[in-house]
C-alpha cells in the first residue's frame, strides 16, 4: 500500500536529513521525497510517498511526528487533495521521429524544452499517472536520460491549512 | 563572556550541581570557564562512555537531568555506547562534545568526529552551535526536550572557536518557545474515561508496570491504585521496584527471563493495563497472543509506542503521573472489588505453587546466586540502590532482588556490559546517604574497572559485587543450549586476581567461595560506609533461565 504525506518542518540544516534518516534506520520504504521552503521561510513543506503495510504506514505517521523538527505531518488522502510531478525526458530524436514525439507531446500537453539534431527534451507535468501513462507511450522511441522530481502535494480547500 | 562561560552560566541556571566528563584540547576552554566559576562539581571518568553511564545513574536517582562534557573526535565517539544505553531505557541526559574549529569542519583534522551524524539515530536531539549567541536558546531548549515527553538523551556539539567567542548579552531564556516541539502532557478525558469505564467491567485485571513510570515518578499513583482497585502487578524488568517485591499484589516480572506464574497472571486476565512499557521483545514475545480475548489499554507517553508492537483496544497518550491522578480520582464500587478477590487468589496460588526449579548448586563448592542475591537483599537497607550489570548477574537479580523502598537499576533495553560500575557511583552522588551496590560478571567488570580510580579519585564509596565464574556465563548458557555445549569465545582466562585488583585501588577486598561463607562474609563486607569489592565464586555451569 501506498500513501502521500505531507509533513511541515522546521527549515533548520539538519532537518531533510533527520527524516531521511529515520526512514533508512527503521527500515521504511520511501519512493520519493520532494522539500522546498513554504511561504514562511522558517518552514520546509515535504511531500513523501511511502509504501508498506498499515502497520508500518502508521509508525511512519508516529515515528515522524516524534521528530523535533516536525510541525506536522498528515496523509494527503488521493480523494482530497492534488497531486503533481514533473519529469523532464532526453528522447533520441532525429529529423524523422521528431514529427511523432511532438505530436504524443502535444496530446499530454507537455512541452518541448530543448532540441538539438539528434534529440529533444520534453517536459511534462501531472499525476503520477499521467507520466507513467506519457512514458508508455514513448515505448519505441530511445530515452537517453529521465528525471522525475517525485509528487508534490496539497490538500483541496482550507480546512487542513495550518496558519503559520 | 565567552561561550564556555555562557555554557557553564547555563548549567548553573538549570541547578546543575555535578556533571561528568573527560578533558581534551577542544573541550578544555569549558574546563576552564567551569573551575573559575567553581559552583558545579565535575567528576573526571577514566572512559568516556563511564560518563554517560555515570550522568544516567545520577539522573536516574537524582530525577534531574544528567549532563557530561567531554572532547572532540575519539572524546565524542567514545561516548556513543553510553548515549545509545540511556536513549534506550528513556533517561534524560545533556552530553555536550567539543568540536575542532567551525571553519576546519569537515575536513578530516585531527580529532575530528561528525558527532551530531553519528549519534542521530540515539538522541532525541542534537545540535552543532555555529553561534555562542544561541548557546542560551539551545541549552534551555536541551533540558526541556531531554526532560520532557518521553525523556532521552540531547547532545550539543560545540567548536572550540565558538566556546571561546565573546557573548556581548547573555539572557537565558525563561520559557522555551518551540514551533515544532509540543509532547502531550495530559491524558484526553475521553480516553481516561473509556479507561475507567472499561475497568469497572474487568474481574480479572492486571497491570504491567514498565520503566515510564519511574521516569514519570509515578510510583506513589500507582500504588494507590492498586490498592484502591484491588489489581495485580506484573512489571518489566524496568518496572522492577514500582511495587514492593514482597507485596501481596506484586506478582513478579514478566518475560523470557521473568516468572512463570507473571506470564500465566498475564496470559489469564481479561483487561491488561500496559503503563510505561514498551511490549518489547524480551517482555512480551508473542505480542498478538496475550491480547487474544482481553481488552488491552496501553498508557505511554510517547504516541509511538502504542501500536507499536501490539494493537490496543485504548490507546492513552500522557504523563502517567497526570493520567493516574485523574484515575484515582474515581470511585471504585465495592462489588466490584469483592469479584476481584477470586481473581487474587487465583495469581496467589499460583506464586505459591509455581516456584522456581532451581538447580542444584554444589554448595561446597560453589555459591548459589540466587541464595546470595536473597541473603544480599536482606541485610541491605530497605532503600538501598541495586545496579544490576548485564548477563546471568542480571537474570539473577531481576528473579531474586527483593526491593523494598529503595531502587533496582540495569541497562534494560540496551543491555550494555560494564553499566553497573558507573552508574552506581552516579546514583550515589544523587544519594550520598543511601547504600549503592553494583553487581556484575567477571566479564562486566573488566569492562569498567577502570572506573575505580574515579570512584577512589571522586571519594564515592560505592560497593562492587562480582560474580566470578572465569566465563561469559549469559552466553555460555545460550551456547548451552543452542550449540549443544560448543563453547566458542566465552571462556575469560586472563581474568586478573581480583584481591590484588583491590589492594590496587586501596579497596578492602573479600571472598566467598562457597555457599556456607555468604552469611559470614556478607555482614563485614556491608558494614563500613566505604568502598569494598566482593567476589563470588559461582558455578560455570550455573543457568539463569530455568
Amino acid at each position: 500500500m501506498k500513501k502521500v504525506f505531507q509533513l511541515l518542518v522546521d527549515n533548520t540544516s539538519g532537518a531533510l536529513s533527520r527524516i531521511s534518516g529515520l526512514f533508512s534506520r527503521r527500515g521504511y520504504n520511501i519512493e520519493s521525497i520532494t522539500a522546498g521552503v513554504t511561504a514562511d521561510p522558517r518552514y520546509t513543506r515535504i511531500t513523501i510517498v511511502a509504501s508498506g503495510d498499515d502497520e508500518i504506514l502508521e509508525q511512519i505517521e508516529k515515528q515522524v511526528a516524534k521528530l523535533v523538527d516536525v510541525r506536522d505531518i498528515h496523509e494527503l488522502k488521493p480523494e482530497e487533495s492534488v497531486y503533481r510531478e514533473l519529469a523532464m525526458i532526453k528522447v533520441r530524436a532525429g529529423a524523422e521521429k521528431r514529427q511523432g514525439i511532438i505530436l504524443v507531446t502535444n496530446t499530454f500537453r507537455g512541452n518541448i524544452i530543448d532540441v538539438t539534431p539528434e534529440s529533444l527534451i520534453i517536459e511534462i507535468t501531472g499525476a503520477q499517472s499521467k507520466i507513467d501513462a506519457f512514458l508508455r507511450m514513448l515505448d519505441g522511441y530511445e530515452i537517453l536520460e529521465l528525471a522525475r522530481t517525485g509528487i508534490a502535494g496539497l490538500g483541496r480547500g482550507v480546512d487542513q491549512v495550518i496558519y503559520l | 563572556m565567552n561561550g564556555a562561560d555562557a555554557i557553564v552560566r547555563c548549567l548553573e541556571l538549570e541547578g546543575v550541581e555535578i556533571l561528568f566528563g573527560y578533558q581534551g584540547a577542544a573541550i578544555a576552554p569549558f574546563y576552564r570557564a567551569l573551575g573559575e566559576s567553581g559552583h558545579i562539581r565535575p567528576v573526571l571518568v577514566r572512559t568516556e562512555s563511564s560518563a554517560a553511564h555515570c550522568a544516567s545513574g545520577y539522573a536516574r536517582i537524582r530525577e534531574k537531568v544528567g549532563v557530561c562534557v567531554v572532547t572532540s573526535g575519539p572524546g565524542a565517539t567514545n561516548l556513543i555506547t553510553g548515549i545509545a544505553t540511556a536513549y534506550a531505557d528513556s533517561i534524560p541526559l545533556v552530553c555536550f562534545t567539543g568540536q575542532v574549529q567551525s571553519d576546519m569542519i569537515g575536513s578530516d583534522v585531527f580529532q575530528e568526529a561528525d558527532i551530531t551524524g553519528a549519534v542521530e539515530s540515539f538522541v532525541k536531539y542534537s545540535y552543532l552551535v555555529r553561534d555562542a549567541a544561541d548557546l542560551p536558546r539551545i541549552c534551555k531548549e536541551a533540558f526541556y526536550i531531554a526532560a520532557s515527553g518521553r525523556k532521552g538523551p540531547v547532545l550539543i556539539d560545540v567548536p572550540s572557536d565558538v566556546l571561546e567567542q565573546e557573548v556581548r548579552r547573555f539572557n537565558y531564556p525563561e520559557a522555551v518557545n518551540m514551533r515544532t516541539y509540543k509532547p502531550t502532557v495530559e491524558g484526553n478525558m475521553v480516553q481516561i474515561k473509556k479507561v475507567v469505564g472499561e475497568l469497572a467491567k474487568a474481574s480479572r485485571p492486571i497491570i504491567c508496570v514498565g520503566g515510564g513510570v519511574h521516569l514519570a515518578d509515578a510510583v506513589p499513583q500507582i500504588r494507590a491504585f492498586v490498592r484502591d482497585n484491588q489489581v495485580p502487578v506484573v512489571s518489566t524488568m524496568m518496572g522492577i521496584g514500582v511495587m514492593p517485591s514482597e507485596d501481596p499484589m506484586y506478582f513478579g516480572m514478566v518475560g523470557n527471563n521473568g516468572r512463570v506464574y507473571a506470564n500465566r497472571a498475564l496470559n489469564e486476565s481479561d483487561l491488561l493495563l500496559m503503563v510505561g512499557a514498551r511490549v518489547a521483545d524480551r517482555a512480551v514475545n508473542r505480542p498478538d497472543l496475550i491480547t487474544e480475548g482481553k481488552v488491552l489499554i496501553h498508557i505511554d507517553v510517547d504516541p509511538a509506542e502504542i501500536g507499536k508492537n501490539v494493537g490496543p483496544t485504548i490507546p492513552l497518550v500522557g504523563d502517567i503521573r497526570h493520567i493516574f491522578e485523574k484515575i484515582n480520582a474515581y470511585e471504585t464500587e465495592a462489588d466490584l472489588i469483592h469479584a476481584r478477590k477470586d481473581w487474587i487468589a487465583t495469581l496467589t496460588s499460583y506464586r505459591e505453587r509455581m516456584t522456581d526449579r532451581i538447580p542444584a548448586i554444589d554448595e561446597m563448592q560453589y555459591t548459589d546466586p540466587r541464595r546470595f542475591i536473597r541473603r544480599l537483599s536482606e541485610l541491605l537497607p530497605e532503600d538501598a540502590i541495586y545496579v544490576a550489570d548485564v548477563g546471568q548477574n542480571q537474570i539473577w537479580s531481576c528473579t531474586h532482588y527483593i526491593v523494598r523502598n529503595g531502587r533496582f537499576l540495569t541497562s534494560g533495553g540496551m543491555g550494555t556490559m560494564g553499566y553497573s560500575i558507573p552508574a552506581a557511583i552516579g546514583a550515589k552522588m544523587a544519594a550520598p546517604d543511601r547504600t549503592v551496590i553494583a553487581v556484575m560478571g567477571d566479564g562486566a567488570f573488566q569492562m569498567s574497572m577502570m572506573e575505580l580510580a574515579t570512584m577512589r579519585q571522586a571519594g564515592v564509596p560505592v560497593k562492587l559485587v562480582v560474580m566470578k565464574n572465569g566465563t561469559l556465563g549469559m552466553v555460555r548458557e545460550y551456547q548451552h543450549y543452542h550449540y549443544h555445549d560448543v563453547f566458542d569465545m566465552v571462556e575469560l582466562k586472563g581474568d586478573p586476581a581480583l584481591s590484588k585488583i583491590a589492594e590496587a585501588y586501596d579497596m578492602p577486598f573479600y571472598h566467598i567461595e562457597t555457599g556456607d561463607q555468604i552469611d559470614a562474609c556478607l555482614p563485614l563486607f556491608l558494614e563500613k560506609e566505604e568502598s569494598a569489592l566482593l567476589q563470588v565464586d559461582v558455578d560455570p555451569n550455573d543457568l539463569a533461565k530455568f
